[in-house]
């Protein structure tokens, strides 16, 4: 049976890191089948952290951000088309242009698109952007170096912050609009949110919570600026919609597999469940289009945007279709992801927005250096570090082994206080753009969504 | 089997320089194991890994119950390396500011034809010979060389700071003597004498064009203000020390190493391209800082089932944590093409090594040169006679026969 899976033909249906990750293991772990790449952009498979960092900031070109290769993949890559839907029963990949992948395993890693602006009229004019390709990031960098007199942010999330980071960066003047009480309160609670304020304020951006856009204004189609639900507008050149991601599932909607807006679900071996909740056993998925449970954090389904996520979660699925049952590995990595904005480095372990309090446990706020640990029902749960990243191996232990919180030990850097306070994570309806890391489970203090295709 | 309380008089102990590591081995299989002076000796990589990353371990001795204070010395303080953050970090950084990115990210890269042309000429040195000292001839003069061009020390000033550094290192060592207090009085007057030397060279170069790390340091000191001229004194010294007390021993174990494995020899000159794995393995195979003597528990520290008590040293075996068969597979087996090897070679965590990127080049671009330019080398002592310090562990002298150099 091994030897079965060795060979024959897998289709990988997104060509981005989790893609490529996928199919270097695949090859790594003896797979000498028929391997097709299938990806809707046309360019190879490139890293998109540095699109809204040192792309924006002119240092690198958005076509020289490709992925390092590990080792050769040896396979059929179809680009820049898109993939239509999955037959299940004839078992192949359905394109755009029309032609048909069978396959005997498959591998859904289609990620996530940007959220657009909602309404298309203002989405059309020149000047309004969204930043999730490099198509987009070459177009915004030229803009910005043709000096706007002012840059519109709508959404604070992180790639919004690390944008209005990039434009404050260059000297221009930038508006934040985010409908939350602070930036980055989605991912990482009110509390820290307060703090993420007040540095994007130290560093000149306008920031406006707590209010929404209600118009971008444009003359002779390119954008003048815009309206906010406070009753105040501002002239803008330039506006970037930063209101988060959406997961790229609408293509599964006949598949008869388990996905909807809030990913396509899946075990802990990334195999797809299908739309009964049973599991499959020739669709995996992996990347930011997975949602998978997570015994770290009460076996809830996560959702997740992280470049590291999307490589261990790609290493864990290539090697289960290759390998038998009893040899096949869950994915547990735990949940880490990284910003570099305003001149400090943001890193998170675990998941902040499963949590009740956080407390600093090392360092300090007014210096900008700190750790912050989240606890959830008196257990550490999470932690977020500024320009402290070196440390979080250790926070991530405890998470692991559901350490006590708060933590009570003195170490280098001791804190001020050790007051836990509540983290005040937001219910993501709240929010104008997603959070980074959701949970996606049943918790009976949160409502549950029913969603319908089509209807 | 001998007590493992002993097991650190045993490691330093220069009978055992030559092959430490069925000693590590033993240390290994006791886990953490408490020391009859209440050291704790941890040699298991995972456990190595951990103590890096924990905020609960400090890196400044004068957190120790036992306080111990050397290192310190009349009018000069000691380094970053034998500090905590905030001010490990204050100094590392504006070390770091002509060093490293983000503001002179291209320095190391722009060291690679220099480099390589010390290394040539000292090679270019060794024709007409038949017996050569690979220490004295190679391994030693050409770190010695990049480190003086970087820094800006003049290179003619060697004999003079030579006797300095051998002084520094033996104050660090650790092992239980006759007269530690006697070496490290000694220790302290040359760390002295150097910073004064070091501190004197950069205020000459105040308000004068030149492109060198000293130079830098007094004329772009950086938002944070820069050293005060004892924090300069400090530096210069570690950085001058360290850059080149280590390299020797990672070009010479190197040699050693791939004299004592023709295969792998063979292979990475058949193979050229393997040689940045090649420095990475002998990096885990036989690292040239074998121990970290200076970190202390802040509180009482639970690890493998044990509690290492506050205040008590902690003694962290690289050497032995790189030989781990519970992280390496085949730990003893030297494989230049080893995938994954995540050594602790030049540590981890906020302390993790300044000057590793110059010295992975030193090590890349001397083995190249060696491998290639050296005709028929054969060692003609093994095990060859070692340094004293169990810490910076090397061969003192490499003698070697070599039918010839080639062009």
């Amino acid at each position: 049976m091994s030897d079965d899976l060795k060979s024959g033909r897998i289709v990988i249906v997104g060509a981005s890191l989790a893609g490529l990750r996928a199919a270097e293991t695949l090859r790594d772990e003896g797979f000498v089948g028929q391997l097709t790449m299938v990806g809707e952009e046309r360019l190879p498979p490139y890293d998109r952290p540095p699109l809204s960092k040192q792309v924006l900031l002119g240092r690198v070109r958005a076509e020289e951000t490709r992925l390092p290769r590990r080792r050769e993949v040896d396979a059929q890559w179809k680009l820049g088309v898109r993939a239509t839907g999955v037959d299940p029963i004839d078992q192949c990949v359905v394109l755009a242009n029309g032609e048909e992948l069978p396959f005997d395993r498959l591998l859904i890693a289609t990620g996530t698109r940007a959220r657009p602006w909602p309404k298309a009229e203002e989405a059309a004019l020149e000047g309004v952007f969204t930043l999730r390709t490099a198509e987009d990031a070459a177009a915004l960098a030229e803009r910005l170096d043709a000096g706007p007199r002012r840059v519109l942010v709508i959404g604070a999330g992180f790639t919004g912050s690390e944008i209005a980071s990039a434009c404050r960066e260059r000297g221009l003047a930038v508006t934040v609009a985010e409908r939350g009480p602070a930036p980055l309160i989605g991912a990482l609670g009110g509390a820290f949110g307060a703090f993420a304020a007040k540095l994007q304020l130290a560093h000149g951006v306008d920031l406006r919570c707590g209010v929404t856009v209600t118009a971008l204004n444009g003359r002779d189609g390119r954008l003048t600026g815009a309206e906010f639900s406070d009753g105040s507008r501002i002239e803008a050149d330039i506006a970037v919609v930063a209101l988060g991601a959406v997961r790229n599932t609408e293509w599964l909607a006949d598949s008869g597999l388990a996905a909807g807006p809030r990913g396509l679900a899946c075990d802990a071996g990334c195999r797809a469940f299908n739309m009964y909740g049973i599991v499959t056993d020739n669709v995996f998925v992996a990347g930011d289009v997975a949602r998978f449970p997570h015994p770290l954090f009460e076996y809830q389904l996560l959702s997740l945007e992280h470049w590291g996520n999307a490589v261990a979660q790609a290493e864990v699925a290539a090697h289960n279709m290759v390998n038998p049952g009893p040899q096949r590995r869950p994915h547990l990595s735990v949940p880490a992801f990284w910003s570099s904005q305003f001149g400090l480095n943001i890193k998170s372990v675990g998941v902040p927005t499963f949590s009740d309090h956080v407390v600093i446990a090392q360092g300090s706020v007014e210096e900008r250096r700190l750790v912050a640990v989240y606890g959830y029902r008196g257990r550490i749960t999470a932690a977020v570090s500024v320009n402290r990243a070196k440390w979080l191996e250790h926070y991530q232990r405890l998470i692991e082994t559901a350490a006590p919180f708060p933590p009570e030990w003195d170490g280098v850097e001791p804190p001020v206080s050790r007051t836990p306070v509540p983290s005040d994570v937001p219910d993501p309806k709240v929010l104008s753009h997603g959070p980074t890391v959701a949970l996606t489970g049943h918790l009976p203090d949160r409502r549950l969504t029913l969603k319908h295709w089509g209807g | 089997m001998a007590a493992a309380d002993t097991l650190f008089r045993r490691i330093t102990d220069y009978a055992n320089r030559a092959d430490p590591y069925p000693l590590y081995a033993e240390l290994r299989e006791h886990g953490v194991a408490r020391q009859d002076d209440g050291s704790y000796l941890v040699g298991t990589y995972h456990e190595i890994a951990e103590l890096f990353h924990d905020p609960r371990v400090s890196s400044d001795r004068r957190n120790r119950t036992v306080p111990d204070d050397s290192g310190e010395a009349p009018g000069i303080p000691v380094a970053f390396i034998g500090r905590d953050d905030p001010e490990h970090e204050r100094l590392r950084n504006m070390a770091m500011r002509p060093f490293g990115p983000p503001h002179a990210a291209e320095r190391v890269d722009s060291m690679h034809g220099e480099i390589a042309q010390i290394a040539g000429e000292l090679i270019d040195g060794l024709r007409g010979r038949d017996r050569i000292d690979l220490v004295e001839d190679f391994a030693y003069p050409l770190p010695v060389t990049v480190i003086c061009r970087l820094l800006g020390v003049p290179r003619e000033d060697e004999p003079r700071f030579h006797v300095w550094a051998e002084a520094v290192i033996a104050g660090f060592d650790p092992t239980p003597d006759s007269d530690p207090a006697e070496r490290q009085r000694t220790a302290m007057q040359a760390r002295s004498a150097m910073g004064e030397y070091l501190g004197e060279l950069a205020e000459s170069r105040r308000g004068k064009q030149s492109e060198d790390m000293l130079a830098a340091f007094v004329n772009d000191p950086g938002p944070s203000g820069g050293f005060t001229r004892p924090e300069l004194m400090a530096t210069s010294v570690l950085l001058l020390i360290a850059g080149h007390e280590t390299t020797v021993n990672l070009i010479t174990n190197s040699v050693l190493t791939l004299l004592r494995h023709p295969e792998a020899l063979e292979l990475l000159r058949d193979k050229p391209e393997l040689m940045p794995r090649a420095v990475e393995e002998v990096l885990r195979y036989e690292p040239p800082v074998q121990l970290l003597p200076q970190r202390t528990a802040l509180t009482d520290i639970e690890i493998a089932g044990v509690t290492i008590p506050k205040g008590a040293p902690l003694i962290l075996v690289l050497a032995s944590g790189n030989r781990d068969p519970r992280r390496f597979q085949e730990p003893d087996r030297f494989d230049p093409t080893r995938p994954d090897n995540q050594h602790l070679g030049f540590g981890s965590g906020v302390h993790s090594c300044f000057g590793a990127p110059l010295a992975r080049l030193e090590g890349q671009i001397a083995l190249t040169a060696l491998i290639h330019r050296l005709d028929g080398p054969r060692l003609l002592q093994d095990p060859p006679e070692y340094r004293r310090s169990p810490v910076l562990r090397g061969p003192r002298h490499l003698p070697l026969a070599i039918s010839g150099v080639r062009d």
